[in-house]
């Protein structure tokens, strides 16, 4: 058993390995999309749900979605959070809002982040963004065809 | 035809770090389980453990680690990767379909050697879309909770409630890990790590290292003179995509309907005695209460306010402190349980509710803001 006075030794590890993960073509290509300034659902043919990022099944109805279309860049605020801790590994840095929107026109929430506000202020920013806030997409310059090519969405004035 | 279920007896490391090895601690607590049921690990028909190893433990595969420790190697046996409730199911159904008279349960965490848990959590994001937002387990938690607040008019003084119940029920657990007299104003002053969320609110990282004894009725009776009986269970899994649910309308609703229909609750708030629930985001408490029908939908900061889920109200919740107090991740399901197996027998110590327990809940939550729910209901 450990004793009050022994001090037992702590190894400390670190694991890095690297991964290659397959996008398939339904990531691919609303990634594509997102490069050129575009942001693409999918349609259910069943429930006929908008499904927001696009992606090749229902989960719902269990079968295969049969078309594209682009979206609204437009939409509200379902819930948000300020992220004032600087989290291992998270390229984001705080502080920063995560927040689920519901695009106009789409039926399901779309994550991502809430900017063009001050957010060095949690008191103002608690004042200032709300629950059903309209907002609207602001694309970063360069693109990378990844979610962050938006690089937030801000509040419409 | 099912054979009874019967929860022989239980051993637990409590939840602050020990300097102990990891295998000599699972060593230690399965031995622990066997001596008190008076049998070698030779009689055990099957093993199945619960663990999250690659993440939680850094290393892959580590249930042929610690087969040995648990008792179980040259024996059937499996490992159940995600919440430690699954694995006591598994292991019931394992004994009611007659296969085994005897089966071990082992939940496996050492939270301390892992890093903070929502370097873990991130992990748990699909890597194209969510990972490069930034999401983890307690952002999605605040999300679920600014939604809570604001279509219920929920206030974050009864969320701060649930932590001041909760702690201070934890004071009189010996295995508890945070021991801390707080009022709602500490909570409420506490570090905003993410708004709406307070620190206080968001549950520790704890050591939690148990095993359960499971027995047919006759095996049972035979190894205790107080077997506590398995009534009933049910758990569900909602979508992946924080997007596509409505984050208020959770699956427990579905995971209680099945377990109360099994072990014949008709009125949760009548016929459980105490309920163990995981709640490792303290406004999480107050909706659970709904999804488990204790009250109606946006009702559960009321429910909070008429102290009905208190040490002294008619059902009282998280007598052990809950997860609030001692979060072994993939293992605070199996604590859940071995705190309602306790209060059944009236063995509880300090923390024994002041009146007989004959039927216990214990729930589990895994997955982003409560995807995936199980519920388990023991009784004498």
């Amino acid at each position: 058993m450990v004793s009050g006075k022994v001090e037992y030794t702590i190894l400390k590890d670190e694991v890095a390995i690297p991964y290659e993960l397959a996008m398939g073509p339904t990531w691919t290509r609303f990634f594509e999309g997102l490069k050129e300034e575009k942001i693409y659902a999918t349609r259910c043919p069943r429930c006929n749900r908008v499904l927001v990022p696009a992606r090749s099944y229902c989960p719902r109805c269990f079968v295969e979605t049969d078309q594209w279309l682009e979206v609204s860049q437009e939409g509200t605020i379902v819930c948000w959070a300020l992220t004032e801790y600087e989290y291992f590994a998270i390229p984001v840095k705080p502080p920063y809002i995560g927040a689920l929107i519901k695009l106009d026109g789409t039926d399901t929430n779309f994550l991502h982040l809430i900017g063009g506000i001050d957010l060095s202020d949690p008191e103002y920013v608690r004042k200032t963004v709300k629950n059903g806030m309209k907002v609207k997409a602001v694309w970063n310059t360069e693109k990378k065809g990844t979610i962050m090519d938006i690089k937030y969405f801000e509040p419409v004035r | 035809m099912a054979y009874r279920v019967g929860i022989v007896d239980v051993a637990m490391t409590p939840g602050w770090e020990s300097k102990e090895n990891f295998l000599d601690q699972v060593f230690h607590t399965t031995k622990e389980v066997l001596d008190k049921a008076g049998i070698r690990r030779e009689d055990v028909g099957t093993v199945i453990s619960a663990s999250s190893d690659v993440f939680h433990g850094g290393m892959s595969c580590a249930n042929s680690y610690y087969w040995d420790a648990g008792g179980a190697f040259l024996k059937n046996g499996s490992r159940q990767d995600g919440e430690s409730l699954f694995a006591f199911i598994y292991a019931v159904m394992r004994i009611m379909s007659g296969s085994f008279d005897t089966a071990l349960v082992l939940g496996v965490c050492k939270g301390s050697e892992n890093p903070d848990d929502d370097m873990v959590t991130y992990f748990y994001t699909d890597p194209f879309y969510q990972r490069q937002i930034g999401l983890n387990e307690t952002i999605a938690a605040a999300l679920q909770m600014r939604e809570y607040m604001e279509r219920y008019g929920v206030t974050e003084e009864q969320c701060a409630k649930v932590v001041v119940k909760n702690l201070k029920n934890a004071l009189r657990n010996p295995y508890a890990h945070v021991k801390k007299k707080v009022e709602v104003e500490d909570v409420l002053e506490s570090e905003p790590v993410l708004d709406p969320l307070k620190k206080m609110e968001c549950a520790p990282k704890s050591e939690g290292i148990i095993a359960m004894l499971l027995a047919r009725e006759d095996v049972a009776k035979k190894l205790t003179p107080k077997p506590v009986w398995f009534k009933g269970y049910g758990s569900s899994m909602d979508t992946f995509y924080l997007g596509d649910r409505d984050l208020l309308d959770t699956q427990l609703k579905n995971a209680a309907r099945m377990a109360y229909n099994m072990a014949g609750i008709e009125d949760p708030m009548k016929d459980l005695d105490v309920i163990e629930m995981c709640e490792p985001y303290a406004f999480q408490e107050l909706l659970w209460y709904e999804g488990l029908g204790l009250c109606d939908k946006g009702k559960g900061g009321e429910m909070i306010d008429s102290a009905r889920t208190g040490m002294e109200g008619d059902t009282p919740v998280n007598p052990s402190g809950g997860v609030l107090a001692t979060n072994p991740y993939v293992s605070r399901g199996l604590y859940r349980l071995a705190e309602a197996f306790l209060q059944v027998r009236g063995e509880a110590g300090q923390r024994q509710v002041d009146k007989k327990v004959n039927t216990a809940l214990a729930h589990s939550t895994h997955g982003f803001a409560g995807q995936c729910h199980a519920v388990a209901i023991i009784g004498s």
